[in-house]
């Protein structure tokens, strides 16, 4: 219980200081705020994707439902905080670029993300045996993040016709952050990731006490 | 069927004829990728004509009909395994990587076949034109083998699910995108007429993407197909 109360008065001051501080860069004056929310969220959703791929290994390996349930879970979240970054990324880059969407490499990558995640519910929801299911979406998610490398690393350095904006987004991963700015995001980042392990645990006992209900009703 | 003590290679082609023999029975994998081929080309053609299209909507329309093509034949021959209930005999008698390597060559022969057929269709329906066909026959051999690398393992997946048909389109493409983006670029650099050395960066691409996929592939192929 105590770590929520924490977790609330830090996350508190931490909202309050993105909006108190200085923007954190100037040349794009105070929509570049939202940098204390966007990068967070894109983290957890690359975070979360990681850790579905990790479970569906693990469920390859020991074949123990529990492992499926967690990659499950993760991968959902993965998709509400992937949904959020392209939201805040797209709100971004209206008021940068002019436009909400222009296939600049990173919103390409993110939406493949949201394609993949969307692409692995439907193949869930399609199959009826349980271990079945654990097992083909298991290959899925790993074979899927094989291609995340190509996305993220190769293509946007083919492409130079897709970014046309990608001064901006260079500019951003070097975002000149230091002093208070630097702390306020570490501390997006960190906050961010222990709301996610939170709801993931969360995640984790609805999908065992919904076992359990199951296997009463069997008796 | 030879017996276990022989190659991998020859175990991979007895289940690569097997599956031939079988297409050739009846040829119903051919046909409906062919058909969906000249369908969809004619779909381009009479809608836009010959009314001089650019590099760009070209090689988008060329790769459009290339995927749905493929889309709509690749997944056949784990399907037919299925529904025929064949592939619990074929489990005991060949193991998962001649199975998968078997798969995939029947899956290119498929669709080289289509391809041989429908791209000189799509020059004579679209009135494209250029001047390196062995650059853009490298494109396209690379794009056929990224194609069906890629799709192999997930026509396998899809053939345990319930909704076959449409899923395999949905769950392919995610992974294809970035394929097809890379195919799509360089397609239009070579209808621009640029030489090979242009499109040296996406070759590397190709070549990359198709051995990181079979390979990946190999690897997880024993998983879908014990279950």
């Amino acid at each position: 219980m105590w770590y929520k109360l924490v977790l609330f008065v830090l996350m508190s001051i931490m909202i309050y200081f993105s909006f108190a501080l200085p923007a954190p860069q100037q040349q794009i004056g105070e929509s570049s705020r939202i940098f204390y929310y966007h990068i967070p969220q894109a983290w957890i959703c690359v975070i979360a994707f990681a850790m579905s791929m990790f479970y569906s290994i693990m469920y390859l390996r020991k074949k123990e439902i529990k492992y499926d349930d967690k990659a499950a879970i993760a991968a959902k979240l993965g998709f509400i905080f992937c949904v959020l970054a392209t939201v805040t990324g797209a709100m971004f880059a209206k008021v940068t670029w002019g436009m909400y969407w222009n296939w600049d490499p990173r919103q390409t990558s993110i939406f493949i993300l949201l394609l993949i995640y969307g692409a692995y519910f439907a193949l869930r929801g399609a199959i009826e045996v349980e271990e079945k299911k654990a097992a083909l979406s298991a290959v899925y998610s790993i074979f899927a993040f094989v291609t995340v490398p190509f996305l993220i690393f190769i293509v946007p350095r083919m492409v130079p016709s897709l970014h046309p904006n990608d001064s901006i987004i260079s500019e951003d991963l070097k975002f000149n952050i230091e002093g208070a700015i630097s702390l306020v995001f570490f501390s997006a980042l960190a906050l961010f990731t222990v709301v996610y392990i939170w709801l993931f645990n969360i995640g984790v006992r609805v999908q065992l006490l919904m076992r359990k209900q199951l296997e009463e009703e069997d008796f | 069927m030879p017996k276990a003590s022989s190659g991998l290679l020859s175990r991979s082609l007895a289940v690569y004829f097997k599956d031939l023999r079988l297409e050739l029975r009846t040829k119903s994998g051919l046909n409906a990728i062919m058909m969906f081929g000249v369908t969809t080309l004619a779909v381009v053609s009479f809608a836009l004509g010959q009314s001089g299209l650019s590099p760009k909507v070209l090689s988008a329309l060329f790769w459009i009909i290339m995927f749905f093509s493929a889309m709509s034949g690749l997944a056949q021959t784990f399907i037919r395994e299925e529904e025929t209930g064949t592939s619990l005999i074929l489990n005991l008698t060949a193991e998962p990587n001649s199975i998968y390597i078997g798969k995939l060559l029947f899956n290119l022969t498929l669709l080289i076949t289509m391809t041989t057929i429908i791209t000189p269709m799509f020059f004579v329906f679209t009135d494209a034109s250029t001047d390196n066909i062995l650059p853009f026959l490298v494109v396209l051999g690379l794009g056929v083998f990224g194609l069906v690398a890629a799709t192999t393992l997930v026509a396998a997946i899809i053939s345990k699910a319930s909704v076959k048909g449409a899923l395999f389109a949905v769950v392919s493409f995610p992974i294809l995108m970035v394929l097809l983006m890379v195919l799509v670029g360089a397609t239009e650099k070579i209808f621009d007429n640029e030489s090979l050395s242009a499109v040296s960066s996406e070759l590397q691409f190709l070549i990359a993407y198709v051995v990181v996929m079979t390979t990946i592939s190999l690897l997880l192929f024993k998983f879908v197909w014990r279950e």
